[in-house]
């Protein structure tokens, strides 16, 4: 069921949570493997999509017709993650999104529901 | 009528609903359920949707309202009975991504209906106490009813939070509250069922009409005040009539209702209908309006709650979404989409 591994990653999951050098204030997202000298920092979750791709038959635990996006998120990193509430036609380069926590997986009535970062376009304009 | 030692407050509140709405036509057109509908459409949770979710939105938009760190949060108290697990509390996974502390309390509430307003009156006693500075109280609800039962024309979903704290940090005051509780079988589901079943008519009169009633004139005649004295009332919501029915019965007017009334466009959001109803009406309330709140749960029960706007609600609303924000939002689906995302059909 790998529960240590979910847990481990849910600070990122949850709150998007990256990591800032103290001396050069590069923002790093998800955190570095050997994150000793960088501090954790929260993201806003604001973000743009810089590409897109439709996942018509995804893999187990996954839904069908997923929208996979990168998101250039406002402190500078780009992630990939899956839209949400939209249609992949409504989709656009440069669309501003914003982070919601969604159900990313389920893994059956013995395992874990798995939550994490989605990205949605804005609820209210900026 | 229980009175904390201490004056509290909402100071921050957040509402949740998700883009998906079935209209009633829809579901009477596969179960022949003629014209005479409850509501016009419901909301229904998209396929990553659920309970932990929503009340997770709801619950940041609360915080950005009262402009409090969650760290500040002594409590996270989620009312639901459509929680995702049976045992792993909603509230834990809720405080994690809000960024609360390690020193915090989260549980989850269960009272049908009004699993929501029990943690808000828990967390009344715990801010009113000084023990803690500031609670989180939920309801959030992604609703089941049998297929063509007359609970799946409303069975909806929903989630609404409130942060309680100290009334001078208010953006509407808590006056006063009170309970009432009997045991009435309107509605109730049995363990490992899937849906739940009700009485019927038998969840109108002695139900929901009797407790409701039975709160919001104690309520009143304890705080010594008239159905005039406020400008808005929020009522659990079930379905379009009763709330409005609720109300003549207890001498309020359709305009008191208004705003709070969101059943008809959203359907019964079960633990977050009367929490939604209050963060509609905050959304247009001004400073000095009275605004009383009566919840509602089968089992049965119902809490009642008398409130007064501050001068510190109209900047603070805008710092997060309005509801109707959500309610214009809205992405209409069939009875077969609806069927395959609300688990309704039997594979294998």
């Amino acid at each position: 069921m790998q529960l240590a591994k979910h847990w481990r990653l849910k600070g990122s999951r949850y709150r998007l949570e990256g990591a800032r050098h103290p001396h050069t204030g590069a923002i790093c997202f998800p955190r570095p493997a050997d994150a000793a000298e960088w501090e954790a920092v929260p993201l806003s979750g604001q973000g743009v999509v810089e590409s897109f791709a439709a996942a018509g038959k995804a893999a187990d635990g996954f839904a069908d017709d997923a929208v996979m996006a990168l998101v250039r998120l406002a402190e500078g990193p780009i992630i990939t993650a899956q839209l949400t509430d939209v249609a992949l036609d409504e989709v656009k380069i440069d669309m501003p999104v914003e982070m919601v926590t969604r159900k990313l997986r389920d893994l059956g009535p013995e395992g874990l529901i798995v939550y994490g970062y989605k990205f949605r376009p804005l609820l209210v304009e900026r | 009528m229980p009175k904390p030692t201490l004056a509290t407050g909402i100071v921050g509140y957040g509402a949740y609903v998700p883009r998906f709405r079935i209209t009633a036509a829809e579901i009477s057109r596969i179960w022949n359920g003629g014209s005479l509908l409850p509501i016009t459409e419901k909301s229904v949770p998209g396929i990553d949707e659920d309970t932990i979710t929503m009340a997770i939105e709801a619950g940041r938009h609360a915080l950005a309202r009262a402009a409090v760190p969650a760290t500040e949060l002594g409590a996270v108290w989620i009312g639901s009975e459509s929680h995702p697990y049976a045992v792993k509390p909603s509230g834990t996974i809720v405080a994690e991504a809000l960024g609360c502390g390690l020193e915090i309390s989260a549980a989850d509430w269960e009272f049908a209906c009004k699993a929501g307003t029990e943690a808000l009156t828990a967390s009344m006693g715990m801010v009113g106490s000084g023990m803690l500075a500031y609670a989180m109280a939920i309801g959030a609800d992604t609703a089941q009813g049998r297929p063509g039962d007359a609970l799946e024309y409303t069975a909806a979903a929903g989630a609404a939070a409130l942060i309680v704290g100290p009334a001078d940090q208010a953006l509407a005051t808590l006056d006063a509250t009170l309970s009432v509780v009997t045991d009435t079988p309107d509605f109730f589901r049995r363990a490992e069922q899937t849906y739940p079943v009700h009485g019927n008519r038998f969840t109108g009169t002695p139900a929901y009409f009797a407790h409701i009633t039975n709160a919001g004139r104690r309520l009143l005649a304890q705080l010594g005040a008239e159905p005039g004295d406020f400008r808005y009332v929020v009522f659990h919501q079930p379905n379009a009539k009763f709330p409005q029915t609720v109300g003549k019965q207890l001498g309020f007017g359709p305009e008191q209702i208004a705003p709070g009334l969101l059943a008809p466009r959203i359907g019964n959001t079960y633990s977050a209908a009367a929490l939604l109803g209050l963060c509609a009406t905050l959304d247009v309330a001004e400073p000095g309006d009275r605004i009383m709140v009566v919840s509602y749960g089968s089992g049965a029960g119902a809490d009642a709650y008398a409130l007064t706007v501050t001068d510190r609600l109209p900047a603070a609303r805008e710092r997060a979404p309005l509801t109707t924000a959500y309610l214009e939002r809205r992405v209409e689906v069939d009875y077969a989409t609806y069927a395959k995302w609300r688990g309704k059909l039997v594979q294998g």
